[in-house]
């Protein structure tokens, strides 16, 4: 049941013009999250999971319908992408400042939030050092702690531990549940992953191939915490099939 | 230990090389004019240059006419670069604007300097304020194309993270755009550093009552070719210092590019 605090994704579709013609892309996305939800979204390849994150950030204009905060006009919202996006000419530090900056907050303070998270993302010893010098796993640590430093409404994660090697994403993967259980915060997060989306999720959408709908709306009612064990409960084989057969 | 050592012995020939080739170029030089007999207004021996330099320096005239030559350079270089910073980031911004004055930009890039020179000293009459539009003229161009190209170089998803950050125009130009454009920025700083020397000596040529191009044409009209000789040496010297400040910036500014 959507309560007066979710965030409403009210039948949003979205068509790119393009020269021969309209390419509609979404197609009547509607649900609702709810707060501190960790929600992962499911889909073929180019089906439109990105454009619907770049809707809810803002950052694209839906053709169709809205997303809807509540109580706020211009929401906060963290990005994290696949690529971690840092800015090469800033420190760690400087590149988790970054929200705060542009925000205008006072400089001690800022820096205080910066260094918990910090802690919070186990960052200690590299506070000083240049994103060039970071492993992809470190840096998306980095995006992770930028994209939370401005309190957001929404964390939005793009395939984010894509190009990390599959050892270092499981981690990464009990990492961002250890954050988003400190800082409940809500979540949306694209992902290719099965089983990522199981481990991770409270609830999955799946969307069909383009123009993309939801196909499936899945709780994922497995008990938590969820360690890596957890997918070779007989429970989790039979989401993942569920899952399966949806995306294909 | 062999291996360190012969490091060592490696650093120390190129610690050495370049005093050594000067030393070496100096002594032919010397060889040549007692060789082939030259006269000292053809070419003067590098001790007469040393002697002329030294009397310049001490009659305080070389000063003078250097610090006239370098604050026209320095003022041309600022104005140059300020123009084509400000141009240049609205040109980047609009590819309209871009059609439209592109054509005038490339034909003003077409105009040797060189020839239209006597215009502006015509126009402006010798003092310095022509050398400074001939310096800012012959710089500004190559400026404004890597300001234009840094600019656009900017990654759509970094633009996109200042969007979602609600970053305005100018959080986004100043945290955002000038670091993303600052390294090849430099390097049209680079090209601009010794062009503008260029610039400010070919204005002084043409007419001027001061500057080091002033002493070469004075150097040139009373055979004191040793005094052409001072005033081409200090030339170069400028623009080594200049070339060298802006590589001082370039290793301060860019060290996050060394790692």
């Amino acid at each position: 049941m959507p309560s007066n605090s979710s965030i409403r994704l009210n039948h949003i579709s979205m068509t790119y013009d393009d020269q021969n013609g309209y390419l509609p892309v979404l197609e009547d996305i509607h649900t609702a999250i709810h707060p501190q939800e960790f929600l992962c979204v499911l889909g073929p390849s180019g089906c439109g999971k990105t454009t619907l994150l770049r809707v809810l950030a803002g950052l694209d204009k839906a053709t169709g319908g809205n997303a809807i905060f509540p109580g706020k006009d211009s929401p906060h919202v963290g990005l994290v992408f696949q690529e971690s996006n840092l800015m090469p000419w800033r420190t760690v530090l400087d590149n988790i400042l970054l929200p705060l900056e542009i925000i205008g907050v006072d400089a001690q303070e800022a820096r205080r939030q910066a260094l918990d998270l910090v802690d919070l993302v186990g960052l200690q010893d590299f506070t000083e050092v240049w994103p060039a010098s970071l492993s992809g796993g470190m840096a998306q640590r980095v995006a992770i702690a930028r994209a939370l430093i401005q309190d957001p409404d929404l964390l939005l994660l793009d395939e984010p531990f894509r190009s990390l090697d599959a050892l270092t994403r499981e981690q990464m993967g009990a990492e961002l549940l250890r954050v988003w259980r400190a800082r409940r915060k809500t979540v949306v997060m694209v992902t290719h992953s099965i089983s990522e989306a199981l481990l991770l999720a409270d609830r999955v959408l799946v969307l069909t191939q383009r123009p993309a709908r939801i196909c499936l709306d899945l709780i994922v009612d497995l008990p938590r915490p969820r360690i890596s064990d957890t997918r070779y409960s007989a429970h989790f084989q039979v989401l993942a099939k569920r899952l399966r057969a949806a995306i294909s | 230990m062999e291996n360190s050592s012969n490091k060592a012995s490696t650093m120390n020939v190129r610690r050495l090389s370049v005093p050594l080739t000067i030393a070496i170029f100096l002594l032919a030089w010397q060889a040549a004019v007692l060789i082939f007999r030259l006269p000292a207004f053809i070419l003067p021996t590098p001790i007469q240059v040393a002697d002329r330099f030294v009397r310049a320096l001490s009659d305080g005239s070389l000063l003078r006419h250097t610090a006239a030559t370098l604050a026209e350079i320095l003022s041309g270089l600022t104005a140059g670069i300020l123009f084509a910073a400000v141009l240049g980031y609205f040109l980047s911004r609009s590819t309209l604007l871009e059609n439209i004055l592109q054509p005038f930009l490339v034909a003003s890039q077409a105009v040797p300097t060189v020839a239209i020179a006597p215009l502006f000293v015509i126009w402006f009459g010798p003092g310095i304020f022509s050398k400074i539009l001939i310096c800012a003229l012959i710089v500004f161009f190559p400026v404004l194309v890597n300001i234009i190209v840094g600019l656009r170089a900017v990654p759509a998803n970094l633009r996109d993270l200042m969007r979602s950050m609600q970053a305005d125009r100018w959080q986004t130009l100043r945290l955002l755009e000038l670091p993303t454009a600052l390294p090849v920025l430099l390097g049209g700083l680079r090209i601009g550093a010794t062009l503008s020397v260029i610039g400010a000596v070919v204005g002084e040529l043409v007419g001027a009552n001061r500057g080091l191009g002033f002493l070469i044409n004075v150097g040139r009209g009373q055979y004191d070719t040793a005094l052409v000789f001072v005033g081409v040496f200090t030339l170069v010297a400028l623009a080594l210092s200049l070339y060298g400040i802006v590589l001082f910036l370039e290793k301060h500014l860019l060290r996050w590019q060394e790692e």
